[in-house]
């Protein structure tokens, strides 16, 4: 307890990398059924039902039989690096995490004030950036140490096809950092309070829209997502930079690319989407909005209890109920005004996050792949002209409008 | 021991194991793995000394893209297990015991020069963490000639390396 | 906090390991990373002075070694490729044509 009062900052830090952890990891499982059962239904079929209430334990069940695989390592495999890529690979996906704020609110845990972020840096962005930046040394690396030649093509490809699409990225995240004018996040979601008109935030995607569009190709293309996920595809057939991997390896480059997934949809949602800002405006009009994540909550409890009573399957029947009386304690509890300020950013942004996701999934399910030579071309001949093309326009703006 | 006196020898010991491990390597893909690791914690230690954007500039650039850089051309050529030279006796019996001796010499006078003395951390001689705008307004007002020649010397790089690298067809 | 003595010792005992790994590797790509790892002990040091005197001069000149560093990677690895093409070795002991 004496170490608790002496390091408050220290303890708070733990208590809230420990409250993210857990919820990216429920996250991340709970992604990968939603995109089955999204894949599943764009292709007119029903996806994981079986295993748990309408496939809601298939995520456990594929943990389980991860952990329970046996565990090959190939013998000429270079050990070292063989080890080291599925671990880099997830460390630096769930790292990125630390860097993402949820809210604007000023929360106070064990006595201590403080923000809604693992670790508020005034060079977020860059180190963000960054830090994505060295997860290519997981991909090449695990491809090489294979000691094989399809992984070791597979891996130089997946990580040639991420360096070309990274400067892209980057370079048409410029946009909106010379309309912000700083590195930190709460400054880039600050400038896009406000309304237009009384009615049209002023969220980067109104005048960004070509930034918009190319951050999400980019952000797919070095996410390694269809459309553009070849090298670990095409070589599904044959290998892919993770074939050697298998059990715990093989899952962890699998959560690490679910991670990547949402760090990047994070991102596009602070950067352009508004991040934690309603769409409505704050004024006395509008004051109902603020009821809007208990009334989401509450109605999706009771289409829950409804729909399970209704429901074929007998699991369905038992523990869908629950569910719904649960979310209906957790909307009341939405409603009491201690939490009711809090709540409304986090909801804001989850709400963004998960239609980015949503985007994401509808993609995979409806495009066919590029082939490798078109998607390098793509990314250097296209791309990158027409993200220089939006910084330079974007400049040229911002210096007008400066005068 | 401050938590900064701690995180600056946890990752002054990573670099200099790091460096070690550099030149100890057998294979060259584990040495570019250690100079990352020194280029990491020498990142970590930009941060301790209040230069954040330098910090995430050299993880960008050097670690993130010239090192991966170093890792592709290596695999491309294949660069197998390095040979073991003999080290000359003269090295070992005489060079060690040289460099320790410079290494003890500067140190003497480093100590000699600054003391022990740590920049004061509050009041008017405090140093400012440096903030990007303030880099970004020296880069271009008094530094934007040579930030101009550099663009122009990363074109040649690029042109240059275009060139060389085609094969005779 | 550190006092900068410190950051300074570091930076020389880098920057020694590095002429080192110069002086005794086989490998020209070893040989490289070992003069990259020279660049970056030099690096520490400019950015320690800079902390010193609390000027921002010193991480310009940080900035401009790495940007320098990068052009000279780019077109020192493909000489690297161009020798190893030729010579078919990647010993800097077998690029030895004008030997005397």
């Amino acid at each position: 307890m004496e170490f608790v009062t002496h390091h408050p900052v220290l303890v708070v830090s733990l208590i809230k990398i420990a409250i993210a952890l857990f919820v990216v990891m429920t996250a991340l499982a709970y992604l990968t059924w939603f995109e089955r059962k999204v894949v599943a239904r764009i292709q007119s079929r029903w996806g994981p039902y079986w295993v748990g209430p309408h496939g809601l334990l298939q995520p456990l069940a594929d943990g389980i039989k991860f952990l329970f695989k046996e565990d090959i390592v190939p013998p000429a495999a270079d050990k070292l690096s063989y080890v080291l890529a599925p671990f880099l690979a997830l460390a630096l996906a769930l790292t990125t995490l630390a860097l993402i704020p949820i809210g604007p609110a000023t929360i106070s845990i064990l006595g201590q004030p403080t923000q809604l972020v693992i670790s508020h840096s005034n060079v977020a962005l860059i180190l963000l950036f960054a830090i994505s930046s060295i997860g290519i040394y997981a991909v090449v690396l695990a491809g090489w140490s294979s000691n094989s030649k399809y992984p070791l093509m597979g891996g130089l490809r997946s990580s040639a096809q991420m360096i070309s699409y990274e400067v892209s990225l980057t370079l048409s995240v410029v946009g909106v950092l010379l309309i912000a004018g700083s590195f930190d996040f709460y400054d880039i979601v600050g400038g896009q309070s406000g309304h237009w008109y009384h009615s049209i935030p002023k969220w980067h995607i109104f005048p960004q829209i070509l930034g918009f569009i190319c951050y999400l190709t980019a952000a797919i293309a070095e996410t390694n997502r269809v459309p553009f996920d070849l090298p670990e595809a095409e070589t599904e057939l044959v290998a892919g930079f993770h074939t050697e991997y298998s059990s715990f390896k093989f899952a962890m480059f699998f959560m690490a690319e679910y991670a990547n997934m949402i760090t990047v949809s994070c991102l596009a949602t602070l950067l352009f989407l508004g991040g934690w800002l309603s769409p409505f405006p704050e004024t006395g009009a509008w004051r109902w909005q603020l009821y809007l994540p208990a009334a989401g909550l509450i109605i999706a409890g009771i289409g829950l209890i409804v729909g399970g009573l209704r429901g074929v399957q007998l699991s369905a029947k038992l523990v869908f109920p629950v569910l719904g009386i649960v979310c209906l304690g957790v909307g009341y509890l939405c409603t009491l005004p201690g939490v009711m300020p809090v709540i409304q950013g986090p909801f804001w942004f989850t709400a963004k996050v998960f239609f980015l996701l949503f985007f994401y999934v509808w993609a995979r399910g409806t495009l066919p792949r590029f082939r490798y030579d078109q998607l390098m071309s793509f990314g250097w001949k296209f791309l990158l002209p027409l993200s220089l093309i939006n910084l330079v326009v974007t400049s040229l703006v911002v210096v007008l409008r400066l005068r | 021991m401050s938590i900064a006196m701690l995180v600056f020898i946890a990752c002054g010991v990573m670099a200099v194991v790091g460096a070690i491990a550099l030149i100890l390597a057998r294979e060259p893909v584990h040495s570019a793995l250690a100079l990352v690791l020194v280029m990491i914690s020498l990142a970590i230690l930009y941060l301790l000394l209040g230069a954040a954007f330098i910090a995430a500039i050299q993880i960008l650039v050097y670690a993130g893209a010239i090192m991966v850089l170093f890792v592709f051309v290596i695999m491309l050529l294949n660069a197998g297990e390095e040979v073991r030279t003999n080290v000359s006796r003269l090295a070992k019996w005489v060079g060690l015991p040289l460099g320790v001796f410079f290494l003890a010499e500067m140190t003497y006078s480093l100590f000699r020069e600054y003391g022990n003395r740590v920049a004061a951390t509050t009041g008017a001689a405090a140093p400012v963490p440096a903030s990007t705008q303030d880099l970004s307004i020296k880069l271009f007002t008094e530094f934007v000639l040579p930030f101009e020649l550099t663009s122009i010397l990363i074109l040649i790089a690029v042109l240059g390396a275009l060139v060389l690298a085609k094969r005779e067809s | 906090m550190v006092p900068i003595s410190y950051y300074l010792i570091l930076s020389a005992v880098l920057f020694g390991l590095g002429v080192v790994g110069f002086v005794f590797k086989r490998n020209i790509i070893t040989i490289f990373m070992a003069i990259e790892l020279m660049l970056n002990a030099v690096n520490l040091a400019f950015v320690a002075f800079s902390r010193e005197f609390n000027q921002l001069d010193g991480l310009i000149f940080v900035f401009f070694v790495i940007v320098v560093a990068a052009a000279e990677a780019a077109v020192g690895l493909a000489i690297v490729m161009v020798i190893a093409r030729n010579r078919k070795s990647l010993n800097v002991e077998d690029v030895n044509l004008m030997k005397f």
